[in-house]
């Protein structure tokens, strides 16, 4: 039975294989003056695998392309604001506010989301942004941890990814992150759920190809947070994950799980060389 | 009042006399429709922005009237004359009653 | 062989939906055209409505009137549950009869613009936009 399923499904994706949408031509320029790179040699790690890597953006319909590539008409700008409001809000009994220590964000910011997840000497772990921004909060600022995926820690972390638009994705693998990367590279190459899917089914193996009448990316997280059309709020990159998981149809893992963390970190080095997004506009 | 409900709006700093001029407004606002229903299976109420209006020095612009068949965080945009310097005006109506406002000085030059 | 009856059943479905479509579009909308028009002729031309031929969402789809000398243009989307979607009435210092707005459409449908001219005439145009399902959770 099991096996009629995946069949099904694998017969389905190879049909439509055939019907695969064109990339996009042009590049994604935002406010007329600053071009991102949507497009880049992949990294050497990913030899044997894939030679270029491409933004999510390059796999969207010309209307889709066009709300990210103006900040007016980026509904996620609303997410960035309200971020920005909660980095000069005091909060917790420090009554402390993020500005306090950082100051300046665009300074003190600059470069940050391009090289997360990372390694945090200190705790001796890889952090995400999300577990970064709830260290801070519970640590320095004795305010209460956010829970992660939407909402508040995302319009936070969509302003602090802004600092860095445009910039590289630069994420570290070897050193002390050695391990949990390859954890994250093992989980990446896994076909897991009833679909037996792994994420390199759908996103290495059929990029560009249809799954229903979707065109399926790379599933890059270069433009994470992302303003999804179709629940018309930022959503993070764990937060993307769960749904993309349970759509496998498995047991999801619990989104501050060490898992996603150490697929958050892998996958985020994928899409090294494609630039910071700031907030993306995805279907 | 609904939650977090934060206009923008973007309105040239400057235009010529009689220039028509565009502006794009956007709203955060869920645009609940009442067609949906929550985890009960109970109808959510309908909670919209019905109405927008954009005035100019106490002259009417546009006036919109919203169903909900209009997007979550509205998104308007439209041409305007530019008579002289002044101050556009815009509001939206929320069905709760509550009434959200922004205003952009624009100048000749 | 599942995707061979999935595509039978959506043509099926195309077939039954665009031979019903007159009828359903007539009953759905005639309350609020009515209320616009009074009853009056609707003529054609006049009127340009640019929507995409295919919407990546349905909840969030681009459309655009415009309609020289016009008064006011009411939107329809005849296939959703309500189908009036919004009315722009445009001032003495509009410096356009033109508005663009993003809605929400439940399925592939015809998306109907009615502008009611400075003379008291009517016009109209529409199009069609399909609607797409996602394939993740969509």
């Amino acid at each position: 039975m099991t096996k009629t399923v995946l069949k099904g499904a694998i017969t389905s994706i190879a049909i439509l294989a055939g019907a695969g949408m064109a990339l996009a031509e042009g590049g994604l320029v935002i406010n007329g003056d600053l071009e991102l790179t949507t497009e880049a040699p992949a990294a050497d790690h990913l030899a044997g695998h894939l030679t270029t890597v491409y933004s999510g953006w390059v796999f969207r319909d010309s209307f889709t392309q066009a709300m990210e590539m103006d900040d007016f008409d980026n509904p996620g700008m609303l997410f960035v604001d309200a971020g920005e409001a909660m980095w000069n809000e005091p909060a917790g009994t420090s009554g402390k506010a993020c500005a306090d220590c950082h100051a300046d964000a665009s300074e003190s910011m600059a470069g940050v989301r391009a090289v997360y997840p990372k390694w945090n000497e200190a705790a001796g772990e890889v952090r995400t942004l999300e577990m970064q921004i709830n260290a801070c909060r519970t640590e320095n600022q004795g305010a209460e941890a956010l829970k992660y995926g939407k909402g508040d820690i995302v319009s936070l972390e969509a302003y602090i990814s802004m600092q860095s638009r445009g910039l590289p994705m630069n994420v570290a693998i070897d050193g002390p992150v050695a391990d949990v990367w390859a954890q994250g590279k093992e989980m990446y190459y896994t076909r897991t759920g009833q679909l037996e899917l792994s994420c390199a089914s759908c996103h290495e193996e059929n990029y560009g190809n249809l799954i229903r009448a979707e065109t399926l990316s790379q599933g890059q997280t270069n433009g994470f947070p992302v303003y999804r059309i179709k629940d018309s709020v930022l959503t993070s990159a764990s937060g993307r994950f769960v749904g993309c998981v349970r759509d496998t149809k498995a047991e999801t893992y619990k989104i501050d799980s060490s898992e996603f963390v150490a697929l958050e970190l892998y996958v985020a080095s994928r899409g090294n060389g494609l630039s910071v997004e700031g907030v993306s506009v995805r279907n | 009042m609904a939650e977090n409900v934060t206009p923008r709006v973007r309105v040239p700093s400057s235009a010529a006399a009689g220039e028509v001029i565009t502006i794009k407004t956007l709203i955060s606002h869920i645009m609940e429709s009442g067609q949906r229903k929550n985890s009960d299976g109970n109808l959510i109420p309908r909670s919209i922005i019905n109405r927008f209006t954009c005035d100019f020095n106490g002259q009417n612009v546009i006036d919109v009237t919203l169903e909900p068949a209009i997007s979550t965080n509205p998104y308007f945009e439209f041409q305007a004359q530019v008579p002289e310097a002044g101050t556009y005006t815009f509001t939206w109506y929320d069905d709760d009653g509550s009434v959200y406002t922004d205003t952009k000085d624009i100048a000749i030059g | 062989m599942k995707f061979t009856r999935r595509d039978t059943m959506l043509m099926a479905g195309g077939v039954a939906a665009l031979s019903a479509l007159p009828i359903r579009a007539l009953a759905a909308g005639e309350e609020e055209i009515a209320a616009f028009t009074g009853g009056a002729a609707i003529a054609e031309g006049g009127v340009t409505l640019t929507t995409p031929e295919i919407a990546e969402n349905g909840n969030t789809v681009p459309v655009e009137v415009n309609a020289p000398g016009a008064v006011s243009i009411m939107v329809l989307a005849l296939g959703n549950p309500n189908p009036g979607v919004c009315t722009f009435n445009f001032g003495p210092l509009a410096g356009a009869q033109y508005g663009s707005t993003r809605i929400r459409l439940s399925k592939t449908q015809m998306v109907t613009a009615i502008a009611k001219m400075a003379d008291g005439s009517f016009a109209q145009a529409s199009s069609e936009v399909k609607v797409t399902i996602g394939g993740c959770g969509g």
